[in-house]
């Protein structure tokens, strides 16, 4: 009975030394790459896809024999749309799995919860969505597209080759439609174009009765003055909005819809019949024909085993993100967060449209301008692009307090809220 | 900036043709086939040169070619490079080819892929077939051509239209002629020309009688009249008046429809817990989660039977009705019956309820939403004028409501289930006592509520996004409604939703759709200080129950 008693006591201490080394071990030989994004709430339905694109993305760099002779590893946590949770979550990230770098996040707001917590701890994070600019942390990559890579050329767009006169900025009441408006409102304004032909509006998450903003829409749009809707509509409220649209008898040759925030991941979920026409403003779409896209969406179709499945811009940010963060640690010979954000400036890595984008210093990258029309398959066909790549602005140039303001994370400035004029760096860290 | 197209070998394909066309045969349909070679290329620019080629031909074939291009039925063979038309029969195609009309057989959808049209292609080919269908047979196409050409009327065009009037028949299509020439008319060099052109157009509802109005009554930038000749301005500022006066009452009208059918959503979100929360005093949370379940119902419907939009729609309805109720009693047999009296921990229960439902249809049918299509019948508006026009999809709803509500009305008026409800919530004990089975009925009301919500959710899904978070949206709604309507009273719950509908609807214009919800929220917060039971509250014994 005795003996029994020491071998088991012999055997658990045995147990748990292996086990302390093998888990010593295994952290030795892998590098953990944290994915933070949501899983389940609201918005699960956009940032799942982003975290399964994370897994294969990170498969793919493990059969390419990993990085710096270690394997990856990915560690999926979910914040569940709860935005205090985000900025815990990064923390355990962090702290407790001891991340080399961060991908995630995709509303603003979780964001900025973020923020702080990967400031204290002097991480890293690769944010793939396109936002509203006025904003560059030491701490955040910003792979997504600013607003003059999206916003102000589809107006441009809108303004040159449709010659548009009237305007209805129609968005969500928060904080990436309101700043975005603000910028474009301000652009229209230098351009000349008057006040009254400028329609704002703003609605509640989620709203789903666009009789009468629609209504309104058609009376503004009934002058006989071209007119076009810029829409900063948030995804769930766009499917009612765009039916609306369709059954007043707006259609996409009259009042043309240029949207920001519906791509073909959201397309896949909508009757399609009501769109066709209407155009949206990317830095990527699923129809580019290059073969770098085609061997991604291969990849991505086989490693999600659905041959239906499509792929959208964000996915192709983390691409590029993903790729640069690679190339940075390779060149810094350490995943070292300090030595990294040193390094990633100015490395370079080709992005899915055929051109190769650029980490710049402002934490912002080089990306193309596309712009599409909707087409019933839930594709779009691109009917413009930037002939060269454009550099993310981080602080726009529309908007009269943030025009002197820019961002840059190379000495001697290494700040990213310095105001040329003043040559002071703001004491705002973002 | 632009699009790059293909110039280079678009060229030099084009040269082969043609050598190979003079050398090989040169039939008559050669110039066609050369023009729907071009249409093939990938860009926009060869696809607009092709269509104008077509249009020169005067071909009788190329009328057919562009219309099915416009109606997106062109489309090629992948791997074959043949151009077909084609006819969408039972989730496949029928196909025809595009210069010959023979039949060749059937393609299933990923064996072809569609020639894509941009916004200013499409206008520009309904801008062509409309001159080519001028002189149709049918007087409904020759209408719609009319009217396709009304906008962008240059000198050519009012010729052909000059000469199609003296020869229309249709009292229709000569009318639509008619306008169109006599707002042109509004622009000619004869002064009394003018005036009788702006006499006779003012009764009409016509946006560009209006726009052109408003044009003849403008200031330049000096404040000095863009348009010199006061009689000319005198009678347009009349005629303004005139049809601004119409234009008031037709805005009002619409507001009251748009308030209608918001109210309508309302009320059928809102019914099936006035039976729950009303009749059963049940705070059931997971209410908005039995609408999406009867909205995913719809969804699966239409995929078991892609072919038939309508009736799949139709069936959704017992389905839902039936599928929710199902979940509805579950619901209450398994968690609710537990925790009668205890109106915080059925609140808490059924929160919690209501995110497992929605992280299991997020776990069954993905996270993202799902596209559920509208019927032919349920698009679309009834265009009453240019100013004034209804959509069908929100007055089927107002209909549906309405059904839903008297339907329900009578079950618990008429139907023995109805009498034991009733006697239920009036007096649970006395009701047991008389021998009705109280938890029978329980849940079978539930299932009742549940039910409709279900319903509901066949509605919401013609209007709204079918994801897993569609019933949140309309949880907070459906409290408030029954709460101002008068727990416990159907009629409330109608007259609540309708008028909060309306009320939104006034305040919106001005308030915006943010505000407006706000201030109402905040009128029933007051409206429930003074009358805590609501519009309509219950009287006698049973309120005190």
């Amino acid at each position: 009975m005795k003996n029994y008693l020491q071998l088991g006591k012999k055997l658990a201490v045995s147990i748990a030394v292996s086990a302390v080394l093998f888990t010593g071990a295994q952290a030795e030989d892998t590098i953990k790459v944290g994915v933070l994004h949501s899983l389940s709430g609201t918005m699960a339905i956009s940032e799942t896809t982003l975290k399964d694109t994370m897994l294969m993305l990170i498969d793919e760099q493990n059969k390419k024999g990993g990085l710096l002779g270690k394997k990856l590893e990915a560690v999926v946590v979910d914040p569940a749309s709860n935005w205090p949770l985000f900025a815990e979550k990064a923390r355990e990230l962090l702290t407790k799995d001891k991340v080399s770098a961060i991908f995630g996040c995709w509303t603003s707001v979780s964001r900025k919860s973020v923020l702080p917590v990967i400031e204290e701890l002097n991480g890293v994070l690769f944010y793939p969505v396109q936002y509203e600019g006025e904003e560059s942390s030491k701490n955040v990559f910003y792979t997504g597209a600013a607003p003059n890579q999206q916003a102000i050329p589809a107006v441009d767009y809108l303004m040159n080759d449709l010659k548009v006169k009237r305007w209805v900025l129609a968005g969500t009441d928060y904080v990436y439609p309101r700043t975005t408006n603000k910028i474009l409102e301000a652009y229209l304004i230098s351009k000349g174009v008057s006040k009254k032909d400028i329609m704002i509006n703003y609605t509640p998450f989620g709203h789903s009765d666009w009789q009468s903003i629609v209504a309104d829409i058609k009376k503004f749009g009934s002058t006989g003055k071209k007119t076009a809707v810029v829409s900063t509509i948030n995804g769930d409220a766009n499917i009612p909005f765009y039916k609306e649209l369709g059954n007043q008898g707006v259609s996409a040759e009259k009042i043309p819809v240029m949207a920001f925030s519906v791509g073909e991941e959201e397309l896949s979920g909508m009757d399609t019949k009501p769109l066709v026409g209407h155009l949206a403003a990317w830095n990527y779409f699923m129809s580019v024909d290059t073969t770098k896209n085609a061997d991604f969406i291969k990849q991505w179709k086989e490693y999600i085993k659905n041959p239906k499945r499509v792929t959208n811009d964000p996915m192709e940010a983390h691409y590029v993100g993903f790729n640069m963060w690679v190339k940075a640690v390779e060149k810094a010979g350490t995943t070292d967060p300090a030595a990294v954000q040193k390094a990633i400036i100015g490395v370079e890595a080709p992005n899915l449209t055929g051109g190769t984008s650029k980490m710049l210093a402002n934490h912002h990258i080089t990306k193309p301008v596309l712009i599409g029309e909707i087409q019933d398959d839930g594709q779009f066909v691109t009917v413009w692009q930037t002939n060269k790549l454009v550099d993310g602005d981080a602080w726009s140039d529309y908007l009269p307090e943030s025009k002197p303001i820019i961002a840059d994370w190379t000495d001697p400035i290494m700040c990213g809220n310095y105001n040329t004029k003043t040559k002071k760096c703001s004491g705002q860290k973002y | 900036m632009k699009n790059n197209p293909l110039p280079r070998y678009c060229w030099l394909l084009s040269v082969l043709l043609l050598v190979f066309s003079i050398t090989v045969h040169a039939d008559d349909n050669q110039p066609l086939v050369d023009a729907l070679n071009q249409i093939k290329q990938g860009s926009m620019t060869d696809r607009e040169k092709a269509i104008n080629q077509l249009v020169a031909l005067k071909n009788p074939r190329s009328l057919v070619v562009l219309q099915a291009l416009l109606a997106g039925k062109l489309l090629i063979i992948k791997g074959e490079d043949k151009l077909v038309i084609a006819e969408d029969v039972n989730q496949e195609y029928e196909v025809r080819d595009a210069i010959t009309d023979a039949k060749l057989g059937t393609k299933n959808h990923d064996a072809v892929s569609k020639i894509n049209l941009t916004n200013k292609l499409r206008s520009d080919l309904r801008k062509i077939i409309g001159e080519l269908e001028l002189n149709a047979d049918d007087p409904v196409i020759r209408l719609a051509a009319v009217n396709a050409m009304a906008n962008e009327a240059d000198e050519r065009l009012l010729d052909l239209l000059k000469l199609r009037l003296n020869i229309e028949k249709n009292p229709a299509v000569k009318e639509a002629l008619e306008n169109i020439l006599l707002l042109q008319q509004m622009d000619s060099a004869d002064k009394n020309l003018r005036i009788l052109a702006i006499e006779s157009l003012k009764d009409h509802d016509n946006k560009d009688v209006f726009n052109k109005l408003k044009t003849i009554v403008e200031k330049d930038a000096d404040g000095h009249y863009v348009e010199t000749d006061s009689d000319i301005r005198n009678t347009a500022e009349l005629a303004l008046i005139e049809i601004n006066n119409r234009l008031q009452l037709y805005s009002a009208i619409e507001t009251v429809f748009f308030g209608l059918s918001l109210g309508a959503v309302l009320v059928l979100a809102a019914i099936g817990l006035a039976i729950t929360f009303g009749v059963m005093g049940v705070i059931n949370m997971a209410h908005g989660e039995l609408m999406m379940i009867g909205a995913y119902t719809t969804y699966v419907m239409q995929q078991i039977m892609p072919n038939h939009l309508g009736i799949s729609v139709l069936l959704s309805i017992p389905a839902a009705f039936i599928i929710s109720a199902l979940v509805g009693i579950a619901i209450e047999r398994g968690i609710i019956r537990f925790l009668y009296g205890r109106p915080l921990e059925t609140l808490l229960a059924t929160f919690g309820v209501s995110l497992f439902l929605q992280q299991t249809v997020r776990s069954i049918f993905s996270p993202l939403n799902r596209s559920v299509a509208t019927p032919e019948w349920m698009s679309g508006s009834w265009q009453i004028n240019d100013f004034l026009s209804l959509t069908w999809n929100r007055f089927y709803i107002l209909l549906f409501c309405l059904m839903v509500f008297f339907a329900l009305l009578q079950i618990l008026k008429h139907t023995r289930l109805g009498l034991e409800v009733r006697a239920v919530a009036q007096n649970r004990r006395m009701a047991r006592a008389m021998g009705i089975p109280t938890a029978r009925v329980d849940a079978l009301t539930f299932g009742l509520g549940s039910g409709i919500a279900g319903v509901a959710g066949v509605a919401l899904s013609q209007i709204t996004n079918v994801g897993p978070n569609l019933g949140q949206s309309y949880i907070v709604d459906s409290f408030m409604v029954v709460v101002f309507g008068g727990v416990g009273n159907l009629l409330g719950t109608l007259v609540a939703g309708f008028s909060l509908g309306i009320a939104n609807k006034f305040l919106e214009p001005f308030a915006g759709a943010v505000l407006a919800k706000i201030l109402v929220l905040v009128f029933i917060i007051l409206f429930i200080q003074k009358r805590p039971r609501g519009l309509f509250p219950q009287k006698g014994r049973a309120a005190d129950g």
